[in-house]
């Protein structure tokens, strides 16, 4: 006998989605937007980075929202989202770490600056995160890893746009900043492809989140119907089977 | 001298095969990881219902 797919509601559209929309944006970033006159063709490197970076940060700070939901709800659910969406935001922050330091290296001559707020800043919120998950699976007691994860979140949740507002208030060094006031000096075509890339990135993130969840949740439901099995005695089974169905997995949610 | 559109392209492409490979790993991963729950989850299915009958 086959289960049904444990992949969660949507995934199979939202995956279609994302692939559209990032082909869009990179096509877009080579094809459609113009050479950038300072840096020419390295420039293209800003259409990845900076969505990664972008939504990297809003993905550790989406965790820290799932958290204090784990918090309000006690329902594990939350718990596990807000994992997933800080383990997925890590994933994108060694992305935006090593793309920066091919640009640092094309464009400035070297591969960091430790004198530049916005990178520093960057890797000590990467480094924060990265704590994380020794945290978390440091503490055996289910209840408590959940707990003590979700506080974690919310504090360092709450920190990403503190640092994102202090990096603003310091002296720009080298690094340009994007999101100015007066939304950068970007021409509308530069700033179409970087806005493509940037849904596009988001709905990567959403695309694996969901993805993630599903082998989460599937892999909980597995471990219950193991433990289901082991609990009942073979004779019990045997008595119970004319009035209980075959047993099938049910399909998880996939964090729907 | 290079013009500037041609001036730095392997580390454009690196940055981009970099990004295709974070995102190729991960989807690797987490596959064979619902894979392997599938064949389990078959596995203990049959199981069951062996023991049911």
């Amino acid at each position: 006998m086959r289960s049904r797919p444990l992949y969660g509601k949507g995934l199979r559209t939202l995956s279609i989605a994302t692939a559209v929309t990032l082909a869009a944006g990179f096509g877009l970033a080579f094809f459609y937007a113009p050479l950038e006159a300072d840096q020419g063709v390295i420039q293209k490197i800003f259409y990845v980075h900076v969505p990664m970076a972008i939504v990297a940060l809003c993905g550790f700070v989406a965790g820290g929202l799932m958290a204090i939901q784990h918090l309000r709800t006690n329902d594990r659910a939350w718990d596990m989202r807000s994992y997933v969406a800080i383990h997925l935001s890590i994933v994108l922050g060694v992305g935006v770490l090593v793309t920066g330091s091919i640009w640092g290296k094309a464009s400035w001559g070297h591969w960091w600056q430790w004198d530049e707020p916005v990178l520093v800043s960057f890797l000590v919120v990467f480094l924060l995160y990265c704590c994380y998950q020794p945290l978390r699976f440091s503490i055996s007691d289910p209840e408590r890893q959940a707990r003590y994860a979700s506080v974690f979140a919310i504090a360092a949740g709450a920190f990403v746009p503190i640092n994102f507002a202090a990096v603003r208030m310091a002296q720009q060094e080298i690094h340009p900043r994007v999101l100015s006031e007066t939304g950068g000096s970007m021409p509308g075509e530069m700033r179409l492809a970087f806005l493509v890339c940037t849904v596009g990135v988001a709905l990567l993130f959403v695309t694996l989140w969901k993805l993630e969840l599903s082998s989460k949740n599937a892999s909980e439901q597995l471990k219950r119907l193991r433990r289901r099995l082991e609990d009942t005695p073979l004779e019990a089974a045997a008595g119970a089977s004319a009035a209980r169905p075959p047993v099938v997995p049910a399909r998880p949610t996939g964090g729907d | 001298m290079l013009p500037l559109a041609l001036t730095g392209r392997q580390y454009v492409a690196a940055a981009y095969l970099v990004f295709l490979a974070l995102v190729l790993l991960y989807v690797v991963i987490i596959s064979s990881k619902i894979a392997r729950i599938e064949r389990e989850v078959d596995t203990l299915a049959e199981l069951a219902d062996k023991r049911a009958r």
